[in-house]
């Protein structure tokens, strides 16, 4: 049986008179991954940060992990969400490695990923002295993504992940997300760049002016749960 | 409030400033030339000097403090850390505790370094029980920098948050600020009680720190 790990009920987000969400009644399931589609404008980082519990709903209700007991406001489990905006959310005076031990010990008494760990995970060289505001965008996407890795999440948001990102970074970045998955992690990821993110996808939910304009199965639920290797290797046949 | 979120908070300010020196290189050269402009406009003996010091040294530290304070939230609004930080268990408390330490710890250097300057400039010498300062000057700044962290804080979403703070921060710090001022005075020229204003700038002190802490878990999440 399928278990939910968050859900939209009829919620609604006005920023003053503009509705960046409308009436968006959506449900997530525990372990997939949903490639988050729509224009410039459509509500996906407004999707993304309310998940986060960064902004609130100004109508309806958002509830999170509700499949281990009582569903919870995002707002209440944000230390189990990790949340990657299109800025790294980083200081660019730190080193990689000095900025993840910081937000580390921010989750003090948590099952951590140890900082050096989380950046050799996602490619960067944990003895790197170089400030991030001198990283490559590349490496400050990687950065950003170590710092999301080290708490652990349940739920993984990532706001265009792979902007500014080489082709082979992006590559490594799918296969990072990929090992998320296989450890029942839920991922959500906006993105414009549907062909690169579309193999990974379980589900294909597609925003057009702040509701919900489709939901459908994507590439990896079609090919029975097959990973990244298999849809390369399709392609290449 | 667990004591290791507000040490980690303040050792990374602090690590930030040592690197950077923006807070208090900008705050250390307002302050000098407010200090020595005075001093050479007014040109006063040593008796008036008495009578104004107190007030000159509280309104350089409190214009010099706006300019850093101005820049405390900067580095958290770039790159959206502030976000980030959000998202950790850590309390919002701490933060703020950690933060509004670590700007009390830049105005306390610039006042170290002031004194010695404005005492040659001003040709002070207290007739009172000169210790009691070391009881007004941190008094008086964190007064100045409870509530300065908080109201940055309170800005930062607005668009003119430069000229928004003095315009919230100064009639709120005028209580404190009158009581730097008659304490220092009552010091220097050794008339009046200076140990009644310390003790409203204690009170001053508790209760802005009480109510800061209480509300700025409800600022830091505002959207």
């Amino acid at each position: 049986m399928t278990s939910i790990i968050a859900e939209f009920d009829e919620v609604s987000k006005l920023y003053g008179t503009f509705a960046a969400l409308r009436k968006v009644s959506v449900q997530f399931e525990r372990g997939r991954c949903y490639l988050v589609l729509g224009p410039n404008g459509a509500g996906k980082s407004t999707l993304l940060r309310t998940l986060a519990g960064l902004l609130k709903p100004s109508y309806g209700k958002v509830r999170v992990f509700g499949d281990g007991g009582e569903a919870e406001e995002p707002m209440e489990a944000r230390e189990r969400i990790g949340y990657m905006s299109h800025a790294t959310m980083l200081y660019d005076e730190f080193s990689g490695v000095e900025n993840l031990r910081y937000f580390a010990s921010l989750y003090r008494g948590r099952d951590c990923v140890a900082p050096e760990e989380a950046l050799r995970r996602v490619g960067l060289d944990p003895a790197l002295e170089r400030p991030v505001g001198q990283y490559s965008q590349g490496m400050k996407q990687r950065a950003s993504l170590a710092r999301v890795l080290i708490s652990r999440p349940e739920l993984l948001l990532l706001d265009e992940p792979f902007s500014n990102m080489d082709i082979a970074s992006a590559h490594q970045m799918l296969r990072l997300l990929e090992t998320f998955r296989s450890e029942q992690r839920t991922i959500l990821l906006t993105t414009h760049q549907r062909e690169l993110a579309e193999p990974l996808a379980d589900y294909v939910l597609t925003l057009d002016a702040g509701a919900v304009a489709s939901l459908e199965e994507g590439p990896y639920a079609k090919r029975g749960g097959l990973g990244l290797a298999a849809a390369t290797a399709g392609a290449a046949r | 409030m667990k004591p290791a979120y507000f040490l980690t908070h303040l050792k990374k300010d602090l690590q930030l400033e040592w690197r950077s020196k923006d807070a208090i290189n900008s705050m250390l050269f307002f302050a000098l030339l407010v200090v020595v402009l005075f001093s050479l406009a007014f040109d006063p003996t040593r008796a008036v000097s008495r009578q104004i010091a107190g007030g000159i040294l509280c309104v350089a530290t409190m214009f010099a403090a706006v300019s850093a304070l101005n820049q405390a939230w900067a580095r958290e609004l770039r790159n959206q850390v502030l976000d980030a930080l959000r998202m950790t268990p850590a309390p919002g408390a701490s933060l703020f505790l950690g933060k509004t330490l670590a700007n009390f710890l830049f105005v306390t250097v610039v006042e170290l370094v002031l004194a010695p300057v404005f005492v040659m400039f001003y040709n002070l010498h207290a007739l009172g029980n000169a210790w009691l300062l070391l009881l007004v000057l941190p008094l008086g700044t964190w007064a100045l920098m409870v509530n300065g962290v908080f109201f940055a804080a309170l800005s930062i979403r607005t668009r003119n948050r430069e000229l928004l703070l003095p315009l919230i921060l100064f009639p709120i710090f005028i209580p404190a600020l009158l009581g730097m001022v008659m304490s220092a005075t009552a010091i220097l020229t050794g008339e009046g009680d200076a140990v009644m204003w310390i003790k409203l700038l204690g009170a001053y002190d508790v209760i802005f720190t009480t109510v800061c802490l209480m509300l700025f878990e409800v600022i830091l999440h505002a959207e």
